[in-house]
């Protein structure tokens, strides 16, 4: 059988691994990143829409090839049509971009190969391997062939799916109410006036989640939905995005060109991300925020600290579970407070029925609120309907 | 591996992979087109209602 052997093997190439690889390499260590499709960044499981501020953060340069449109603005509208509009004007030049996801992708693996990363695609982790009761790589499937690929640690970097943890003995398990079931479809030709991004919220519409359109400029809009595991039945995602997009005028000539399937979790991530000999980053560790369901900036964000910690590890030889606490204590100190305190709004928000999201958008469209976030919505939330946040105000 | 009284409607499967990370027994692998459930599958059909599109059903009786 095919052996290879390296200091880093990870597996997928999403943003949170190609993160990972490219900080992986340019700290020294010879790294190479699997990925189990033909294509990276297709096909799309994704609404591509970020905002601005974190690129820097992880030392991603904004280029025109991936970002397909900036974001005019915000809506948020309740069932009965009550709706809170944020435009650039007020919110600065804050919004956001909608992504090319694909090219954006392709890019991050770019980076990662110039750091000097090794790629292998339609390469599958079929599992992991023990010796002596410690991890030393991984089994996998390239291009049909079963080989092993020999690593002093492993990067689960492999999205939602998340096995490599689990066949690693990580908890990455789901509770229903922390996962969403969710659907979109690219539409084509629709009302051209579609330059917001909006955001509807409600049990009739999109029962424990939300339902978003991210329009992409030139009639083209991400149009999707997201269910609470909780509230879903088989193929309702589907009954319920036919049914807005059939009610609603702006989409009557319009028609889909991509069906996108994909779920998010939504709990504050795991206990734990890493073990002895293996780090999970983005969606396999399960960091990924509760509310808006958004995890590129996450994914990315704990790529780069897994690639960091990991190049530090390499300079004592030492990929024990405690020499990998500091990624722990990286991404805890950045994101924790916002995943826990996002986490407990959402659990919260789900309970409400569509009256009360009506009175609750009415009451945020008398707010001034300067910037969409979470968290300035969490605030109006907290001054105009304390009840909401009982429990968790003082995150906020 | 075998199919293990799970039915896949592979006429409506995305192949989104949202099946195999809500498994909780970690039962189902997707090699990029084709879904495979294991027999530690316990036919809990946490899957089959979260399927966004339909795609995923139990056997009668097996
Ligand atoms: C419908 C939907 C809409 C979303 N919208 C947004 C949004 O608008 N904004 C936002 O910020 N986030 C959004 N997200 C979340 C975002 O897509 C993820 O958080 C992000 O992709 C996480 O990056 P990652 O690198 O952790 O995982 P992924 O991007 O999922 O990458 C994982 C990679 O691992 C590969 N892989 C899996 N298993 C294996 C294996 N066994 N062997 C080899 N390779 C493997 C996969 O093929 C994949 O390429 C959305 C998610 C969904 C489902």
């Amino acid at each position: 059988m095919r052996t290879i052997e390296c200091d880093v093997v990870v597996v997928g190439a999403g943003p949170g691994g190609s993160m990972a690889a490219k900080y992986c390499a340019q700290g020294g260590l010879d790294t190479v990143m699997i990925e189990k499709k033909h294509e990276i960044g297709a096909p799309l499981r994704c609404a591509e829409g970020v905002s601005k501020k974190w690129l820097a953060e992880v030392g991603i340069e904004p280029d025109p090839v991936w970002i397909r449109a900036d974001m005019v603005g915000a809506v948020i509208k309740s069932p009965s049509g009550y709706a809170f509009k944020l435009d650039e004007s007020k919110a600065g030049s804050e919004v956001g971009y909608v992504l090319e996801r694909h090219l954006f992708d392709k890019a991050l693996a770019r980076d990662a190969v110039k750091a000097g990363a090794r790629i292998m695609m339609r390469t599958y982790c079929t599992d992991v391997i023990r010796e002596a009761g410690k991890l030393v790589g991984i089994r996998a499937k390239s291009m049909g062939e079963p080989m092993e690929i020999r690593a002093k640690c492993i990067v689960a970097a492999d999205g939602f799916e998340s096995q490599v943890g689990r066949w690693a003995g990580i908890d990455t398990k789901l509770a229903l109410n922390d996962l969403c079931s969710c659907l979109q479809y690219r539409m084509v030709n629709c009302d051209a006036d579609m330059e917001y991004c909006e955001f509807i919220i409600g049990r009739s519409v999109a029962p424990g989640g939300y339902l978003w359109i991210f329009p992409k400029g030139g009639g083209i809009a991400n149009v999707g939905i997201g269910i609470m595991g909780t509230m879903a039945k088989s193929g309702e995602a589907k009954t319920y995005l036919d049914k807005f997009i059939s009610d609603d005028p702006r989409f009557k000539k319009s028609q889909a060109v991509e069906t996108v399937g994909g779920f998010v979790s939504t709990c504050p991530g795991l206990d734990c991300a890493v073990d002895d000999n293996i780090i999970l980053v983005g969606d396999a560790a399960r960091i990924i925020d509760p509310i808006t369901g958004g995890g590129i900036c996450h994914a990315c964000r704990t790529g780069m600290y897994a690639g960091q910690v990991l190049t530090e590890c390499a300079k004592k030889g030492d990929f024990s579970k405690g020499a990998l606490m500091p990624y722990e204590k990286m991404w805890r100190d950045r994101m924790e407070d916002k995943l826990y305190r996002n986490w407990m709004a959402k659990e919260r928000l789900a309970e409400l029925d569509d009256e009360t999201i009506d009175e609750l958008v009415r009451l945020i469209s008398t707010s001034d609120i300067k910037e969409v976030n979470v968290y300035n919505l969490l605030k109006v939330i907290k001054e105009k309907f304390p009840k909401v946040v009982e429990g968790f105000e003082d995150l906020i | 591996m075998k199919v293990f009284h799970m039915i896949v409607d592979v006429d409506r499967c995305l192949h989104c992979g949202g099946c195999v990370g809500s498994c909780p027994v970690n039962a189902i692998f997707l090699n990029d087109f084709i879904l495979e459930f294991s027999d530690r599958c316990n036919r809990c059909g946490r899957c089959v209602k979260l399927c966004p599109v339909q795609a995923l059903s139990l056997e009668a009786g097996a």
